[in-house]
């Protein structure tokens, strides 16, 4: 099998459209899962009470944020390289849906930060570089949309990312010791004597987080491909086969 | 190399030509960093725990205002289109222009920080430190300033998103520019800020003309 | 079971608030952004259409 011939957007149009039903039942079976155990098999926490039972959407949006733009880098480095359209669809694709969880991780950070440390907002190194993140989401967003020769936009858009990317560490790196410079110890989260149980909430919430990109991005690369290869045989007969139900 | 002379020359020729714009950046450094007194009071303690951060924010801004003028005149002028077509390698003449974009707008700025430093009542060696990271930590945000620089060039509100673009990628250098200072002040010695302030602008001197020449190709193409 | 009534569970120790909070908004978001992109699709889709019959008129 030839991995390369999936390259192409004719062959990747339909493959997706194939997956994304299944990548769809997955999310939805593994959130019910993680939100089952984490609602009704772990218990209370002894230190903070019921207010932990946060973590498992915040930590699983957290990850999904990072993992989804070093996604982006991946695809923007291999656009650059092998010039593939396929790969800069896929990079524009993501970036909504990694901002989109990049918020939530923000938004769960804060409503799990004011019970737990009094305030909503802590200038936190782990908050703090994760809000840096959501910047450069929204940068990329922008550049992208606003550059209209779409051509220049994909590459102008990977170099973007990857110029975050490499600067990602960097930041974590600088705000995780501007932080112990300026502030003691924080509390961190899940860090009373984290539960197996509470684990496998965790992992199976971010496997669903994850199977939901995949299905939301994919979706969203399917449109990209229609409008950008509209031109193509292939791509005028699907939008007439659509047009026409 | 010679390509790298001639174009340093040219681009401060014209900076010089043109030095009623580089004023105005710098007073607008200058106001930026009097304008918090008013804002936060003039107790002397208050003003030297937040005189290194105002300062390092103020000149973040100043560069952020000065870095459309980077490529803009040689793109609408045709020059940047025939230097990318011209023979020599991209990465020079581009290293070059940012050279003296900072030799321009960012060494003033250096240059005047003790004087803001005395104002929010920095004394003796803190002055130096602030100056010192300066020196170190302008470049960098003239390097990476340049590739959001060429990636907005001749777009519509260029302006605010360069600034969304590139404003978060400075927050390292803010980190540990004004943290030497804060570092210094607090007896602890400052060669790990300035080391990593020093590694920081080689790795963007080996990475941005790179990026910022792939990038200007885009805009010409 | 960790929990007594239904009540307690939405009570959540006292901290409901920001428990619902959290995982409403979340939800709520992704929700929006299924159907920004199930409106988006067919917007587009139309959109396209439009396109190509107006390209074949001119043919």
């Amino acid at each position: 099998m030839n991995i390369f011939r999936f390259s192409s957007p004719q062959t990747f149009y339909p493959l997706a459209g194939r997956l994304v039903p299944v990548f769809a039942v997955l999310a939805a079976a593994f959130l019910a899962a993680g939100l089952y155990i984490g609602f009704f098999e772990a218990p209370t926490d002894a230190v903070q009470g019921e207010v932990y039972r946060i973590i498992h959407i915040h930590v699983a949006a957290a990850w999904m944020s990072m993992f989804i733009y070093l996604v982006m880098a991946f695809w923007s480095a291999i656009g650059l390289g092998l010039g593939t359209r396929l790969s800069f669809y896929m990079t524009q694709a993501l970036a909504p849906t990694g901002a989109l969880f990049c918020f939530i991780a923000l938004w769960t950070g804060a409503l799990w930060g004011r019970p737990t440390w009094g305030a909503y907002w802590v200038w936190d190194a782990r908050l703090t570089s994760q809000l840096l993140l959501l910047f450069l989401y929204f940068g990329f967003i922008a550049l992208t949309r606003s550059i209209e020769d779409p051509r220049r936009a994909d590459k102008a858009g990977a170099i973007i990312a990857l110029v975050g990317a490499v600067n990602v560490p960097i930041i974590y790196f600088s705000v995780k010791w501007w932080n112990t410079l300026h502030q003691g110890a924080s509390v961190k989260p899940g860090g009373s004597s984290m539960a197996s149980v509470m684990l496998w909430a965790m992992l199976l919430t971010a496997l669903g987080c994850w199977f939901y990109s995949l299905a939301v991005t994919l979706t969203r690369a399917r449109s990209i491909i229609l409008e950008r290869e509209r031109h193509t045989d292939w791509a005028s007969i699907e939008i007439a086969r659509l047009g026409s139900k | 190399m010679k390509v790298f002379l001639a174009v340093l020359r040219r681009d401060l020729l014209l900076a010089w030509r043109a030095r009623a714009d580089l004023l105005v950046a710098l007073s607008f450094f200058l106001i930026v960093a009097s304008l918090f007194p008013f804002g936060v009071g003039a107790d002397p303690n208050q003003l030297r725990a937040i005189g290194p951060g105002v300062v390092w924010v103020a000149a973040l801004l100043a560069v952020l205002l000065a870095l459309p003028r980077l490529f803009d005149k040689d793109f609408d002028s045709g020059v940047l289109e025939q230097l990318l077509l011209s023979p020599e390698p991209a990465v020079l003449w581009v290293a070059a222009k940012i050279a003296a974009h900072w030799l321009a707008t960012g060494l003033p700025l250096v240059i005047l920080s003790p004087l803001l430093g005395t104002m929010y009542r920095l004394e003796g060696v803190e002055l130096g430190v602030l100056a010192g990271g300066l020196l170190l930590g302008t470049p960098i945000l003239s390097l990476v300033g340049a590739i959001g620089a060429a990636l907005t060039l001749g777009l519509r509100g260029a302006g605010s998103l360069l600034a969304l673009l590139v404003l978060p990628l400075f927050v390292p250098v803010l980190v540990f520019g004004a943290g030497a200072v804060d570092a210094w002040g607090a007896g602890m010695g400052v060669s790990a800020q300035f080391s990593l302030l020093g590694g920081g602008l080689l790795g963007a001197l080996a990475l941005s003309p790179l990026a910022c020449a792939a990038a200007l190709r885009l805009a010409v193409e | 079971m960790v929990w007594q009534s239904f009540s307690d569970f939405i009570d959540m120790g006292g901290r409901g608030a920001f428990v619902w909070g959290s995982y409403g908004l979340s939800f709520l978001l992704m929700a929006a952004e299924l159907w920004l992109l199930r409106s988006r699709r067919k917007q587009s889709i139309r959109r396209l259409c439009q396109l190509q019959q107006l390209e074949q008129q001119k043919d």
